[in-house]
């Protein structure tokens, strides 16, 4: 709760104002009432016709007044929800987008979508209410408290003797009701991640038939999930309960009590009965106080997620390290990482490449070809080992350094639901010529034919477009930027051969000063390279040119020969 | 209005506004169920109401035993305390079980509603997913349902208690003094009208408030699925700045309708407390012209005090009954959309099939002024192997659409053993494909799920014999609780290939008479595809096959092969036969065989 508290505090200020309003409203509207017992005790046994209407007109400013300060301070407080809930929910994706893939991986995307929607929503709920009855209720308890102890110190005292009790109960309420709708949080991160994975895997559930069973375990995700709301709910529901029956009694005792000092002389019946009047005042007052800690109960559970990615230590950050001075762009120096810290994803991996030359990465599945590209592009930091570009160790560049040299196009990459002009500049400054120059190399004619061509829009996912032609959309974007390290990751296994011909013909004519780094399973892909890594198991198991290779390395001569017929070198 | 195709993009659910009472009428479905329930409530919410009035009678029972000439009854005044006590123990109880009572029900109805609409997502067209955000769905499914759920909880009971109270104040104000019933002909009137037409404005925004936290949700589900790409790119300013709009807009929706709606409640508090003046005034005068006495004056001003406090609270209530009625709007827009056409009520029954497949003169489009596939015709015999190849956008995975009936076709047929596969029933047709997508897709759940997810009753056997079958056993073994390990959909340490290696595995376990191949193992590396190659055989052996390849010597032997160029099939036959013809396929072919050393 700190941390919302900062987001709070500058606003004090406007809430103090607005509650000042808010009271001063409550006062004026509480004039109403004894102005009414003047007409009907003084001035209308008297006959006072003209005391009568005064005091009529009277009640009715009062009235707009009151209508006024209401009005007034509701809308403040409207404001100042607002302006919180803005400032926490654009932090919270500031602090998203700038996550490290690890930290990302570790949250998963379905807690974060949850928490930047339904946390939000909930802390903004929290907010708002707070500020609605959180003047009303402490004031109505504590004016009741001063006025019943003016009025019967002891009596008062007898009261009071019940508040330990219920400040147990409240701080139990809370202390418990926390943990419960964290997890009533979590069981909707899960709710998330189903209803994510439905709607991407729309088509292979019907393929396979497995609507009914994915129906099912929604079901329990969804069983799972009121469950625990409703245990969170039904523990809270308990609070209320016990606040007024722990008054009610108390109020009994003072009954009593008041029945021995009326005994022995100390009291009188009246102040007793008026006592009585002033307790149902405090009694309204704390349960609704009792309501606000039930609402602060489940907002804190949020805000304790939110606060646990707002504070998240920021990862990758930007190291000061040694200028190494390598000729070469490219230089990775016996790297190794693991993703799960449990075995090695990658091994011992050192290679180098010249400016303007291209690296082909060629290896089995599940070899470390994605890995390296992921390390090089600073997604992970690598656990041993240095990666270089220019002489200078990655960890040493800004992001804005290291990222603007790059072009990428990943397996599957991410299109977005918006016009293919979008996608390809993809928020950066990039104008239409050279839009359409990258669309020209990417083989992307196609572009052209569509309606509106780049405008056309895209749906989700792309997935108005065919695979091919979705991997060509994304290499033009890679391509757009006209990047110095272009990092091409099988950015072309949904491509015909033909079209990944001239792709890379395209390439080399137009980008050939752009040092490439190529995954690929298809020997053509990479043969023309300056220089080929095998990969197998992580390990780097050949280096060398295509004819090199060729002789030296059995499993890329395997390679050849399946793909090749036999007779490539 | 741009109808939500603004940056937020795919069509929101926004309906035109349905009127109040049909949206109550869809919702008392739901509640209906409920009725003796809710009867109990009431009663009990009555008891409470009821209990309520008793305690003052009982302290001033007490305090009448204290002031007595004679001196303190303590005897009596013990009796009324423990009285006291014992019904403040009753009412406890009974509060505490209406509000359970309460929450059941409204939890019971919120996860109802989910599931409902998780059902009604799971028959609806599969054109649904391609344009509409996952976010925005996620957005009706939490915050739109628990809108909902909470004004139930809550609100019901309260409404039902203050209707009450007011019946009955109002009751007892008739027998004081009908006369000056008429200042509340005038002050009743006024307060419906206020807050009917504070409901008018309100509402439209409480529904704008919805559909912008909906389009917020839907960019943010969006980004956060694109993360990896913006890091790549260094756009994290640009998407920042982007979410920033859709936040905005969000926060800006909520504001405007609780700003709008803070007012309801003070205005019809103003016209409360200006009838309580009137009260006063008129009361005052009446008694001086002798027409009432001036206790009845001030018994009428409590009534009509203790009257106020429910339409107060009414007024307040039916601000947040506007927010969960455009809530409901759009929960009931969703389960309104039309499901993927019911099967024909003759739709025929299949559980087996030969798989004859014929293409008869089949046209598509995706829109209908588009069109994607032009007069296809071809046949598959049982147990053939098809392959499909072209450039491209050609049409090939439209052809898949059409047979899996993800779409039905504009013009022309598709038979099944000689039945227009339109009159069978889908779900049953779809039971006769297995079918292998470039696009894996992987669930949260343990490698062995998501390979025996095909089948019923999978045996750990069947899987780890599938798994070795598509060489992956190996890998799998390699993880750290093996066939145990939690596969995440964006799980890292799982290479794509592996995953087409996982589904190929889950394929295996499948029987089907027909096997559909997408580009099934294009990200498979050469070798392994080599491996897996004796398993491909056997899991196409006997089975109708529609493969779809771009490495063409994966369909060498397939039986036919059709070459397809913008949306038509330009040639057809066997792999000889179309090398012999020296057309497209010819040249196809020798493209990827070409050494880019000589190109150079």
């Amino acid at each position: 709760m700190r941390t919302i508290g900062k987001y709070i505090k500058p606003y004090i200020g406007r809430i103090g104002v607005q509650m000042c309003i808010k009271i001063s409203g409550t006062v004026i509207e509480l004039f109403l009432p004894s102005m009414l017992s003047i007409i009907l005790d003084t001035y209308a046994p008297a006959g006072n016709k003209t005391g009568v209407w005064l005091m009529g007109v009277g009640m009715i400013i009062c009235a707009i007044l009151a209508w006024l300060g209401n009005c007034v301070a509701n809308r403040m407080s409207t404001n100042v929800s607002r302006e919180i809930t803005r400032k926490i929910r654009r932090d919270l994706f500031h602090r998203i987008t700038a996550m490290s893939a690890a930290q990302q991986d570790h949250v998963t995307d379905a807690s974060l979508v949850s928490r930047l929607t339904s946390d939000t929503y909930n802390v903004h709920n929290m907010i708002d209410r707070l500020q609605r009855l959180g003047v009303r209720a402490p004031m109505l308890l504590i004016g009741g408290i001063i006025v019943s102890l003016l009025l019967e110190p002891v009596l008062t005292l007898v009261l009071i003797a019940t508040l330990p009790l219920l400040g147990v109960t409240v701080y139990w309420s809370s202390k418990k009701g926390v943990p419960l709708f964290t997890l009533v949080q979590e069981a909707q991160d899960k709710m998330v991640r189903k209803v994510q994975e439905n709607m991407a895997g729309a088509r292979v559930i019907r393929a396979l038939s497995r609507t009914k069973w994915e129906q099912n375990a929604f079901g329990e995700v969804n069983d799972g999930l009121a469950a625990r709301q409703r245990t969170a709910d039904l523990t809270m529901a308990v609070v209320s309960p016990i606040t007024s029956f722990i008054l009610n009694a108390g109020l009994a005792i003072v009954v009593l009590v008041g029945a021995y000092r009326v005994h022995l002389g100390q009291s009188e019946p009246g102040t007793i009965i008026a006592f009585l009047s002033y307790f149902t005042i405090i009694l309204n007052a704390l349960l609704m106080v009792t309501r606000i800690f039930v609402m602060y109960s489940k907002g804190s559970a949020s805000a304790r997620r939110l606060e646990e990615i707002l504070l998240m230590p920021a990862d990758l950050a930007q190291e000061t390290l040694p200028d190494i001075g390598d000729q070469e762009h490219l230089v990775f120096d016996h790297v190794s990482f693991s993703y799960n810290k449990n075995y090695h994803n990658v091994i011992d991996l050192t290679f180098k490449v010249g400016h303007g030359q291209t690296l082909g990465v060629i290896g089995p599945t599940g070899s470390g070809k994605s890995t390296l590209l992921s390390l090089l592009m600073r997604q992970y930091d690598a656990d041993e080992g240095q990666i270089r570009i220019d002489g200078r160790p990655i960890q040493s560049l800004t992001k804005d350094e290291l990222h603007s040299r790059l072009g990428v196009v990943f397996q599957y990459d991410f299109l977005m639901a918006d016009t293919i002009r979008e996608n390809i500049r993809f928020g950066r400054e990039i104008c239409d010529s050279n839009i359409n120059e990258a669309i020209d190399c990417a083989q992307a004619a196609f572009i052209h034919q569509k309606e509106g061509a780049l405008d056309f829009e895209l749906n989700v996912k792309g997935r108005n477009l065919s695979g091919g032609q979705q991997q060509r959309v994304l290499i033009s974007r890679a391509l757009a930027g006209d990047p110095r390290i272009l990092l091409l990751d099988d950015c072309s296994s949904a491509l015909d051969f033909r079209t990944d011909r001239e792709l890379r013909h395209a390439l080399r004519e137009r980008h050939g000063l752009a040092t490439t780094i190529i995954v690929a399973q298809r020997v053509s892909a990479v043969m023309a390279a300056d220089n080929i890594l095998v990969m197998d198991k992580g390990r780097i198991i050949g280096q060398g040119t295509h004819e090199e290779l060729y002789e030296s390395c059995p499993m890329y001569q395997e390679l050849c020969n399946l793909q090749l017929g036999g007779d490539a070198a | 209005m741009n109808r939500g195709r603004g940056p937020g993009r795919g069509p929101a659910f926004a309906k035109p506004k349905e009127k109040t009472s049909v949206v109550l009428m869809k919702l008392w479905r739901y509640l209906s169920r409920y009725q003796a329930i809710i009867i109990f409530a009431a009663l009990l919410s009555i008891l409470g109401n009821a209990l309520g009035l008793v305690s003052p009678m009982l302290s001033g029972a007490a305090i009448d035993a204290i002031s007595l000439e004679t001196g303190v009854d303590f005897p009596e005044v013990t009796k009324y305390v423990l009285l006291m006590i014992l019904l403040a123990a009753f009412s406890s109880v009974t509060s505490w079980l209406l509000s359970a009572i309460m929450i059941r029900l409204s939890r019971n109805v919120v996860s109802k509603m989910r599931k409902d609409l998780f059902d009604h997502l799971t028959t609806l067209p599969i054109s649904f997913f391609d344009t509409h955000q996952t976010g925005d769905v996620l957005s009706i499914l939490s915050y739109d349902v628990d809108t909902v759920g909470a004004s139930l909880s809550t609100d019901l009971t309260q409404i039902l208690s203050s209707l009450i109270t007011v019946v009955g104040s109002f009751t007892m104000m008739m027998t004081i003094a009908p006369e000056m019933l008429l200042i509340f002909a005038v002050t009743i009137p006024c307060s419906i009208a206020v807050t009917r037409w504070r409901a008018k404005i309100v509402r439209p925004l409480f529904s704008k408030r919805s559909r912008m936290l909906g389009a917020m949700n839907g960019y943010s589900e969006e980004a956060v699925s694109g993360l990896k790409t913006i890091r790549a790119y260094h756009q994290e300013d640009e998407f920042n700045n982007r979410f920033e709009t859709h936040n905005d807009n969000a926060v800006h929706a909520t504001w405007h309708a609780d700003h709008t709606a803070a007012v309801t409640g003070p205005t019809v508090n103003l016209i409360n407390n200006l009838s309580l003046a009137a009260v006063s005034i008129f009361g005052s005068l009446l008694y001086m012209a002798g027409g009432i006495s001036l206790g009845n004056v001030s018994s009428f001003v409590l009534y009509s005090r203790r009257f106020s406090g429910p339409i107060n609270e009414f007024a307040n209530i039916l601000s947040e009954i506007q927010s969960s009625l455009a809530a409901a709007e759009r929960v009931l827009g969703l389960l309104a959309l039309s499901p993927e056409p019911a099967d024909a009520p003759d739709a025929k029954s299949i559980t087996s099939c030969r798989g004859h497949v014929e293409f008869r003169n089949v046209s598509f489009g995706y829109t209908q002024d588009t069109t994607v596939l032009h007069d296809i015709s071809y046949t598959a015999e049982p147990g053939s192997v098809m392959a499909i190849v072209g450039e491209t956008g050609c049409g090939k995975t439209t052809m898949i659409n059409l047979l899996m009936r993800f779409y039905d076709v504009t013009k022309g047929a598709i038979l099944l053993d000689g039945v227009d596969i339109r009159s069978l029933k889908r779900d049953e047709l779809r039971r006769q494909f297995t079918m292998v997508l470039q696009d894996t897709w992987l669930f949260d759940g343990t490698v062995f799920e998501n390979i025996a997810y095909g089948r019923d009753g999978v045996t750990r056997e069947d899987v780890e014999q599938a798994a070795k079958a598509a060489h992956i056993h190996d890998m799998i073994m390699s993880l750290p609780q093996g066939y145990d390990t939690i596969v995440t959909g964006s799980g890292n340490s799982i290479s794509k290939g592996q995953k087409q290696l996982l589904t190929i595995a889950r394929a295996m376990l499948i029987d089907s008479s027909m096997l559909i191949l997408d580009e099934a193992t294009s990200n498979v590396d050469t070798q392994t595809e080599r491996r897996i190659q004796d398993a491909m055989l056997q899991l196409m052996h006997g089975r109708t096959c529609f493969v779809i390849a771009h490495r063409l010597s994966t369909i060498t032997g397939a039986d036919c092969i059709l070459v397809m160029d913008q949306g038509r099939i330009v040639e057809s036959g066997t792999h000889q036969e179309l090398l012999a013809k020296g057309g497209t396929y010819y040249e196809l072919y020798h493209a990827q065989f070409d050494n880019p050393n000589d190109a150079a």
